[in-house]
C-alpha cells in the first residue's frame, strides 16, 4: 500500500493544484471584498460599507443597470427555455427512434454552436440579422441565445436518456398508452433531473453572454453584460464591482443547483 | 463534449420512430437558419464589395483576401508585396494562444493528477471548485483579473507592502497579462480531460515500472504521459481554439500591442473600420484554421482508435 501512494505522489504536484485554485479565486474574492468598501476610490480600503450595493439599486446609473437586468433575465428565462424544448425533442429523436437517416448529421448539426469560435458566431449573426432586416432588440438578441445555448440543454438531457431504459415506455405502449403519453407519462417525468440541469446549463450560458449579445443588440438596448462592458471601458468603479459580485454569487447559486438536480438525478436512477 | 455521441445501446430503441420529423426538426430548422445560414452568408460576404461605413454592395471581388495578403501601396497602383500587418496579428494570436495553452498544461497536468489521486469524494469536490469560476460570467472573470493584477491593484500593493518588490510590476497590458487571463478563462477545459484520463490511468504500469529501477520522472515521461496523451492532446485543443478567437482577454487585459485576431475581427463590424467583407474574410481565415486543427485532430484520433 506504501508503495502504491509513493507511485501516486510527484513532488510538487499539490502546490501547483494549490496554487491552480489561488489563482483561480484571487480574483474574484479581491473584487467581492473591495465591493464592500466605504471609499469611492477602487485602489484604498477605507473600511466595511454597503453604500456600492445601495448606489447598485438607487444610484445614479441604476436605472440603466436595472433595465439591462431585467432585459437580461428576460432572454435568458426564455432562451433557456426555448433551447431545452428543441434539446429534448432532438434527444428523444437521437436516442428513441432507432437508426434514422441523418442521424449523424443531426449530431454534427447540434454540436455545430460549439465548434464555431464564439467571434465568427457573433459575426456570423450580425451579418445574418441585417441582411434580412432584423436590426437588433430583443427578439433578435433571443433568436441568437436559443441557437447557442441548444447544446449546453442537449448534453445533460442525452446523458441522462441514454442511461434510461425504455423498458417503462414500452410497457405503457403494451398497456395501450400512445407514444405522446408514453413521453408525457414516463419519459419525461424519469428525464427531469437532465432538463432541470440542462436548462440551467443553458440559463448561466446565456445570461454570461457578452461577445455575440454585442454585435446583434442594436443600438440603445443592453443586457447586464454589455452594459457593465460599457462602464468598465470608462475604467472600473465600485458600483461595478457590486454588481459583479450578485452576478458571480447568481452563477455560484445556479451551477450548484444545476450539479444538484444532476447528480440526485443520478443516485436515484 | 461527446457526452452524447451517436451510437451505443439505446439506439436500438425505436419507441417515437414515427415522429423523427417533427422532433429533430426543430434543432434542424433553428441552428440551420440562425447558424448555418449566418456563417455560410459570412463566407459569401467576404467575396463581396465593401459599402462605405459598413454593408456590402453585391459585386463579387476577392479585395478583402487582397487587402488581407497584400500590400500594394498607398494608392493600390504599386506591385503587390506581402502585407505583414494582418498575417503579424494572426501569428501573434497563434503565438499568444499556444503559450496560453502551454501555461494551462504546466498548472492543469499537475492540478488534473492531484485531483485524480484522491479518494473519489475529494475528487469531486476539487472537481467542483476547479469548475466553479468557469460558470461565473467570463467578462465579471476578466474585469476581476484587469483589477486585480493592474499596476495600483492589491497584488502590486501586497508585493510591494511585503516587500518583495519596490515597484509595481507593470503586468497589465503586456502579452503576458492576455496569456494569464486566457489561462484563468479556459483552465477547466484543460483539467477536466487530463483528469478523465488520469482516471482511467492504470497503476499497475508504474509499479511495473519501478520494479524496473524506472526512477518516478522516469516513469512519468516514458509511462504515464504516453498513455494519457489522449487526454492531453484533447485538453490543448479545447484551450488552444477559444484562445485563438478570444476577444474580452485581449481587449481587457492587453494594450494596443497585444491586438489580436478576435479584436480585428471586432473593429471591422463595430468600430470605425467598418469593412464587413474585411471582416468577414478574417473570420473565415480563422474558420479555416480552426476546422484545419479539428481535422488533423480528428484524423490522429481515428489513426490511434483503430
Amino acid at each position: 500500500m506504501a508503495l502504491k501512494i509513493d507511485l501516486r505522489r510527484f513532488p510538487g504536484f499539490f502546490p501547483i493544484a494549490l496554487l491552480c485554485l489561488v489563482v483561480l479565486y484571487a480574483p474574484l474574492v479581491v473584487v467581492s471584498v473591495y465591493s464592500f468598501n466605504a471609499s469611492a476610490s477602487i485602489t484604498r480600503w477605507e473600511g466595511f460599507s454597503l453604500a456600492w450595493y445601495v448606489d447598485v439599486f438607487t444610484g445614479p446609473e441604476s436605472p440603466k443597470f436595472r433595465q439591462a437586468a431585467i432585459n437580461s433575465l428576460i432572454i435568458a428565462v426564455l432562451a433557456a427555455a426555448g433551447a431545452t424544448l428543441i434539446a429534448i425533442a432532438a434527444a428523444v429523436a437521437m436516442f428513441r427512434t432507432g437508426r434514422f437517416k441523418g442521424r449523424t448529421l443531426s449530431f454534427a448539426l447540434i454540436n455545430l454552436p460549439l465548434m464555431v469560435p464564439e467571434i465568427v458566431t457573433a459575426v456570423a449573426s450580425l451579418i445574418f440579422f441585417s441582411s434580412i432586416g432584423l436590426g437588433g432588440g430583443l427578439t433578435t438578441i433571443l433568436l441568437a441565445h436559443i441557437t447557442f445555448c441548444i447544446p449546453f440543454a442537449y448534453l445533460p438531457i442525452a446523458a441522462r436518456m441514454q442511461g434510461l431504459s425504455d423498458s417503462y415506455e414500452q410497457a405503457a405502449m403494451d398497456l395501450y398508452a400512445t407514444p405522446w403519453q408514453a413521453f408525457r407519462l414516463v419519459l419525461l417525468p424519469l428525464l427531469l433531473p437532465g432538463v432541470m440541469s440542462g436548462y440551467l446549463l443553458a440559463f448561466i450560458i446565456s445570461l454570461d453572454d457578452f461577445l455575440i449579445t454585442n454585435f446583434v443588440k442594436g443600438a440603445g438596448i443592453e443586457t447586464l453584460p454589455t452594459a457593465i462592458f460599457g462602464a468598465v471601458k470608462q475604467g472600473i468603479r465600485p458600483n461595478i464591482m457590486a454588481i459583479s459580485t450578485l452576478m458571480l454569487v447568481v452563477s455560484v447559486i445556479f451551477v450548484t443547483l444545476s450539479w444538484w438536480a444532476g447528480r440526485s438525478g443520478k443516485s436515484k436512477a | 463534449m461527446a457526452a452524447a455521441a451517436p451510437g451505443g445501446a439505446s439506439t436500438s430503441s425505436r419507441i417515437y420512430r414515427g415522429n423523427v420529423l417533427r422532433l429533430i426538426g426543430p434543432s434542424w430548422v433553428i441552428i440551420g437558419i440562425f447558424l448555418l445560414i449566418p456563417v455560410i452568408l459570412t463566407v459569401v460576404y467576404s467575396f463581396l464589395t465593401k459599402e462605405f461605413r459598413g454593408g456590402v454592395q453585391w459585386t463579387p471581388t476577392l479585395a478583402a483576401y487582397d487587402q488581407f495578403f497584400f500590400d500594394r501601396g498607398l494608392f493600390g497602383d504599386e506591385p503587390p508585396r506581402i502585407e505583414w500587418t494582418y498575417l503579424g496579428i494572426f501569428w501573434r494570436s497563434v503565438w499568444q494562444a499556444a503559450s496560453a495553452t502551454l501555461l494551462c498544461l504546466v498548472i492543469g497536468f499537475p492540478t488534473a493528477w492531484f485531483i485524480a489521486t484522491r479518494d473519489p469524494r475529494q475528487r469531486a469536490t476539487w472537481l467542483f471548485m476547479i469548475t466553479i469560476p468557469y460558470w461565473v460570467n467570463l467578462l465579471i472573470r476578466t474585469v476581476s483579473m484587469k483589477f486585480l493584477i493592474r499596476d495600483e491593484g492589491p497584488l502590486n500593493s501586497l508585493l510591494m507592502w511585503t516587500g518583495i518588490t519596490d515597484a509595481p510590476l507593470g503586468l497589465i497590458n503586456t502579452n503576458f497579462a492576455v496569456q494569464l487571463g486566457l489561462f484563468y478563462s479556459y483552465l477547466p477545459f484543460m483539467v477536466l480531460p487530463i483528469y478523465a484520463a488520469v482516471e482511467r490511468y492504470d497503476f499497475s504500469l508504474s509499479e511495473a515500472a519501478a520494479d524496473l529501477y524506472s526512477g518516478m520522472w522516469t516513469t512519468l515521461r516514458l509511462v504515464i504521459l504516453p498513455t494519457v496523451r489522449p487526454g492531453i492532446i484533447a485538453g490543448c485543443i479545447l484551450v488552444f481554439i477559444p484562445s485563438l478567437g478570444a476577444f474580452l482577454a485581449p481587449d481587457l487585459l492587453g494594450g494596443a500591442k497585444t491586438f489580436m485576431i478576435g479584436s480585428l475581427i471586432e473593429e471591422q463590424f463595430k468600430g470605425a473600420a467598418g469593412n464587413w467583407p474585411f471582416g468577414s474574410a478574417v473570420a473565415t481565415i480563422l474558420m479555416t484554421i480552426i476546422m484545419a486543427v479539428l481535422l488533423v485532430y480528428a484524423r490522429a484520433q481515428g489513426k490511434e482508435s483503430k
